[in-house]
């Protein structure tokens, strides 16, 4: 599974990081997590807004913080 | 009956009791004062944020730019303004926000109705204005930063500027998200949640800064002092007030409690909201972060038209309101 972050870097996208990599570890997901920081590279996946979650490339979740339990449904759904 | 109370209540045994200030004393008006109102604004605060995040949840940004795509002049400007007001937006996504919706054919003066109302006319500071200083100003705020937002989006819209934009932001396509999973009520009531967290985290000390310098000229400054300088009758007051907010970064939060204090001291209230929107909706950083996108030249005429807006607004209130 390929768990990509969008986001250019600001605080948000790198606690959504972090939840993202302790969600996938606890869940038992072998996951490869990427970030993508490049504005076009983030918009051509049709978000506009950061930060960006997007599991094997659909999006799930675009400018917001999800919480703990969110993020884990997010990526447990796509397996 | 005022739901506040019981917080003056402790502010004035905490101030006249506890530390034992003179009810009449400048320094009991200034501490009173100050642990009235950061409590107050704070509580406030904390409300509003919630059901404001709940709210937004209703409108993304890649729902309002569907919205506003091949929009037109005038009808587009009135509809960008009011989704600015509901749509997220912090800075930081600036910059994907208007390469989205000019990628999509919103026109460009259509885009500037958005960027102009997103930050300036924003629901903390409506609340806030509505608790401290009751609907009437509240309202006020509300159609003067439309009426700015409107009026200077269709002024940048007949100019025809699209050539002052980076070049590059015309050759970027975007994707198709899809659907996006739903967001399930305790989702959005725990995110909600989190969010006061964070933003609460994040103003407090332009709360508590804003409270203090109110606080010391309340106690401190006498009533009608700023008559003279800053009254109806000086021509150069609103200009001048605007000038002085656009380098002062702060969140509407630091600011709307100075307004009462500053009219109280005499400062015509055009002036004051003039000031106020000055603040919260011209920064230097956002300027920074949409030099990405726009050259130099049209972030000249964002800040300029706009700024020209805000000084109207300021005077035809001075010259109504008395």
């Amino acid at each position: 599974m390929v768990i990509k972050i969008l986001g250019s870097g600001c605080t948000n996208c790198k606690k959504l990081e972090e939840l993202t990599r302790k969600a996938a570890e606890e869940l038992g997901i072998d996951a490869t997590i990427e970030k993508v920081t490049e504005v076009p590279d983030i918009m051509a996946f049709g978000i506009m807004s950061t930060p960006g979650l997007v599991v094997d490339d659909v999006v799930k979740m675009a400018g917001r913080v999800p919480s703990y339990d969110e993020v884990k449904r997010l990526i447990a759904g796509a397996a | 009956m005022d739901v506040f109370a019981p917080l003056q209540w402790l502010s004035d045994w905490l101030t006249f009791d506890l530390i034992g200030l003179a009810r009449t004393s400048k320094a009991g008006l200034a501490v009173n004062f100050f642990l009235y109102d950061v409590p107050k604004v704070l509580i406030l605060l904390a409300v509003v944020i919630f059901f404001v995040a709940i709210i937004r949840s209703f409108f993304p940004p890649e729902k309002t730019r569907k919205l506003l795509s091949h929009s037109r002049l005038y009808a587009g400007n009135v509809a960008a303004a009011l989704l600015g007001i509901v749509t997220p937006f912090c800075s930081c996504s600036a910059v994907p926000l208007f390469i989205g919706f000019v990628e999509s054919g919103v026109p460009l003066g259509v885009t500037f109705s958005f960027l102009v109302a997103s930050p300036m006319i924003n629901e903390v500071a409506i609340i806030l204005l509505f608790g401290l200083f009751g609907w009437k100003i509240a309202a006020l705020y509300v159609v003067s930063g439309l009426f700015i937002a409107i009026t200077s989006g269709i002024i940048i819209g007949k100019m025809g500027l699209e050539s002052w934009v980076e070049e590059y932001v015309y050759q970027i396509r975007m994707g198709d998200a899809g659907e996006l999973p739903e967001q399930t009520w305790p989702d959005k009531l725990a995110y909600a949640r989190s969010y006061v967290g964070e933003i609460v985290g994040k103003v407090w000390p332009y709360v508590v800064v804003g409270i203090g310098i109110g606080a010391v000229m309340h106690g401190y400054i006498p009533d009608n002092f700023l008559v003279k300088y800053a009254g109806p009758d000086n021509p150069f007051a609103v200009p001048i007030a605007v000038l002085v907010g656009v380098p002062l970064y702060s969140n509407a939060a630091g600011v709307i409690p100075l307004v009462s204090v500053l009219t109280e001291k005499g400062m015509a209230i055009g002036t004051v909201l003039a000031f106020m929107m000055a603040v919260v909706g011209l920064s230097l950083p956002e300027a920074i972060i949409l030099r990405k996108v726009l050259k130099p030249k049209l972030i000249a005429v964002y800040f300029g038209v706009n700024a020209v807006g805000i000084v109207a607004i300021g005077y035809l209130f001075n010259a109504v309101l008395h």
